[in-house]
């Protein structure tokens, strides 16, 4: 009895040395040569692998950061800190002005806008395109079934009275949900900014007010109070957002928009938020 | 030949709806619409280009004048419909959903019409003259896919055709537009199909399909077809036997291969109302600038057949019926199965416009759609021999390569599969969604 204890013992003592032996001298041949620096950077990255940088995660764009191809600051998601760390670690230049935030350029909600077929459908934005140009009147706004909600890996978007609404705090920019929307009403814009278009329907003034009460109508009033800021194309307005100085506060105020287009993000979320049956027009 | 046991001939799979609708207009006589105040006539109604305006606003033109000139070989002439003024180029509500432009003529009332074109005898002439009247004409597809005809007829030299089909299936729902012109005017769907059996150099293979709810329609037609040399077939009442691959299935037993067109089987289909259009061209020099149109569902007063002017708008066709006896639910162009619903009554007719179909509200009812059971009854259903609910599922998770292999670029688009889901999914918006993303991603590369 005792023997065979002791046998298997030595057999599989010498074996397990035999094989590890085995194994330590095939790690030292065939050691692949990692940067350390890599890891490092990695390591202080997020770690969401949202892909905002055009990477296709956090370790293929920490790679990208140590052999110079990007500055460390055009990671979306990491704060101004974390950016910082990591040019320090590496001894480069932080690199800036990468810092977007996404943007829903349509203000027709349920209440605004007209709803022009019965839809029994798919729930979800690119099918329900296909269908009759949409369930909604107006053929460029938002389709309100949260197809950019589903893709956002942070959960910044949230659907209110069928229209996506961005949470600009918890946004970092990574662009996901700009390609999933099938009308391009999303879209990316400096940090930095707080008054947007609500509008993104190049059709004449009379066409969109047909469909929706807070469209751009086009009239250039935004374009005439501050022609730097703001910049009326065919028929619908833009903000300057390349513009040296953004719009603030007291710019849409000077404007007075007619229809409620031109709004700060933070009166946008009031409205949608917290005033359902609000309407400019009223 | 496919023959089923009772030696009708016919596809496999595909559907029996329930209710066909059609008793409400096949026995009414198609009837001539009166002059209305004003129509537009939408430009695009041609796969391919849409033609290119060749009248000014403020013009006057005389019926049958060209107005818009194909622009390119896959586009076809547009005339107009009545004499009168050109006011412009208007938006209208298109039949997709989205705006389309059309040109605005108000008619004096004066009737004017241009010189028929000379008469070609077909018996003796050269199938060029014979195709290019066709062009002239502007004739397209009038089954729903309004391809230009005269592209049609004229198949790549390395194809080898030996087959000419029509398609007097009329195999949708309520639709009874076909039905009537084969039972009123039998003799310029054959001379029609004659026709275009000369242009292709086909001998005695010109066949016409009609289903066997249409038994008076087959035996007219029966009547004169030994003078054009064209063999009536009866086929059996399935959805969707007017398919152009089903009907050439049923006709021929042969196949078109996946993502292949009918040519790749010998083989080219028409519609019956293409044929009497192509009679009209060739036979009495008139391009085409009315088709008939049933107006039909259970909220209208008169269900019916009308012969009306391209570019009447659709309300003005619903009067002409009586109007309606109930708020509609829905407002169909085209039949139930496979016709497009409408935002708006201002739609115009276009060359493609079989039927114009108002649903009750209680016909048009919001499913609640379910999972997927795995019945199988979808796979039973489709002619393609497709599966939808394999496709469904992977569409519903982004899958699309997944879809692509499961051959969803093969779809008709019928609607037999959702028609048979006991789970009321949404599964022809599925594949068509399928078929949107996959055609972009190849556009891309």
């Amino acid at each position: 009895m005792s023997t065979i204890v002791l046998v298997s013992v030595i057999v599989m003592g010498s074996l397990g040395l035999l094989l590890g032996l085995v194994i330590g001298f095939f790690a030292k041949i065939f050691k692949v040569e990692t940067d350390s620096r890599v890891d490092l950077v990695a390591e202080l990255l997020p770690g969401a692998n949202c892909g905002g940088c055009g990477k296709a995660g956090c370790a293929d764009f920490a790679k990208s950061v140590v052999s110079g191809e990007n500055p460390p600051g055009k990671c979306p998601v990491s704060s101004a800190e974390q950016i910082n760390a990591i040019a320090m670690a590496l001894g480069i230049d932080a690199g800036g002005g990468f810092k977007k935030r996404a943007v829903v350029r349509c203000g027709g909600d349920i209440h605004q806008v007209a709803r022009k077929i019965n839809y029994n459908g798919v729930l979800d934005c690119a099918s329900a395109s296909l269908i009759a140009g949409g369930p909604k009147g107006c053929r460029y706004g938002c389709i309100g079934m949260g197809s950019c909600a589903a893709v956002c890996p942070f959960g910044a978007i949230e659907l209110v009275n069928n229209l996506a609404l961005v949470h600009p705090e918890i946004c970092v920019g990574c662009g996901k949900c700009v390609s999933a929307c099938p009308r391009g009403v999303i879209q990316l814009v400096p940090i930095e900014s707080t008054v947007h278009v609500y509008c993104n329907s190049p059709e004449k003034g009379p066409e969109k007010r047909k469909n929706c009460k807070v469209s751009c109508l086009g009239c250039r009033k935004c374009e005439k109070t501050a022609p730097e800021k703001f910049k009326v194309e065919g028929f619908l307005a833009h903000v300057q957002y390349d513009a040296p100085v953004l719009p603030t506060e007291e710019d849409v105020e000077a404007v007075k928009c007619p229809t409620g287009a031109l709004l700060t993000a933070a009166r946008h979320k009031e409205i949608e938020t917290n005033d359902p049956e609000f309407s400019v027009n009223e | 030949m496919n023959k089923s046991s009772r030696s009708v001939m016919t596809f496999k799979n595909g559907i029996h709806p329930v209710y066909h609708g059609k008793e409400l207009s096949e026995s009414a006589e198609t009837r001539v619409a009166p002059l209305l105040a004003r129509y537009t006539v939408p430009l695009a109604q041609n796969a391919g280009k849409p033609p290119e305006v060749v009248v000014n606003p403020g013009d006057h033109v005389k019926k049958y004048q060209l107005i818009a000139k194909a622009s390119g070989f896959v586009s076809a002439n547009l005339h107009s419909p009545v004499s009168g003024t050109v006011k412009g180029l208007v938006d209208v509500p298109g039949p997709m959903g989205v705006p389309a432009k059309a040109l605005e003529i108000v008619p004096d009332g004066l009737n004017e019409e241009m010189e028929p074109l000379p008469a070609i005898d077909w018996r003796t002439a050269e199938p060029k003259a014979l195709l290019d009247r066709i062009a002239e004409c502007g004739l397209v597809g009038m089954g729903g896919a309004s391809f230009p005809t005269h592209v049609k007829l004229s198949p790549p030299p390395e194809k080898e055709i030996d087959t000419l089909i029509l398609n007097g299936a009329e195999c949708e729902p309520y639709l009874t537009a076909d039905h009537r012109l084969m039972l009123e005017d039998p003799e310029s769907v054959l001379a029609g199909a004659a026709v275009m059996g000369r242009i292709l150099g086909i001998g005695d293979r010109v066949f016409i399909g009609v289903e066997m709810n249409k038994i008076d329609a087959i035996h007219r037609l029966n009547e004169k077809a030994e003078a054009y040399g064209v063999n009536i077939i009866p086929l059996k009442v399935q959805y969707p036997q007017g398919s152009e691959k089903q009907l050439i299935n049923a006709i021929t037993g042969r196949e078109v291969p996946a993502g292949g067109l009918p040519m790749d089987a010998k083989c080219v289909v028409q519609n019956t109302g293409t044929a009497a259009a192509v009679a009209d061209a060739v036979l009495r020099g008139r391009p085409l600038v009315e088709r008939i149109v049933t107006v039909t569902g259970s909220v209208v007063k008169n269900p019916g057949n009308w012969k009306l002017l391209i570019g009447t708008p659709v309300i003005e066709a619903i009067k002409l019926a009586g109007g309606v006896t109930e708020e509609p639910g829905k407002l169909i162009l085209g039949g139930p199965m496979m016709g497009f619903a409408q935002k708006s009554f201002e739609v115009p007719v276009s060359k493609n416009t079989s039927g114009i179909l108002l649903l009750a509200q209680d016909q048009a009812v919001n499913y609640v759609s379910g999972n997927c059971i795995r019945c199988g009854r979808c796979v039973q259903g489709c002619p393609m021999h497709l599966m939808p609910c394999a496709i469904a599922a992977a569409v519903e998770s982004y899958r699309f390569d997944l879809a692509k292999k499961h051959h969803v670029m093969d779809c008709l688009e019928c609607g037999a599969c959702a028609y048979v889901c006991p789970a009321k999914r949404p599964l022809v918006q599925h594949n068509r969604r399928a078929k949107a993303e996959i055609r972009r991603l190849t556009a891309k590369k």
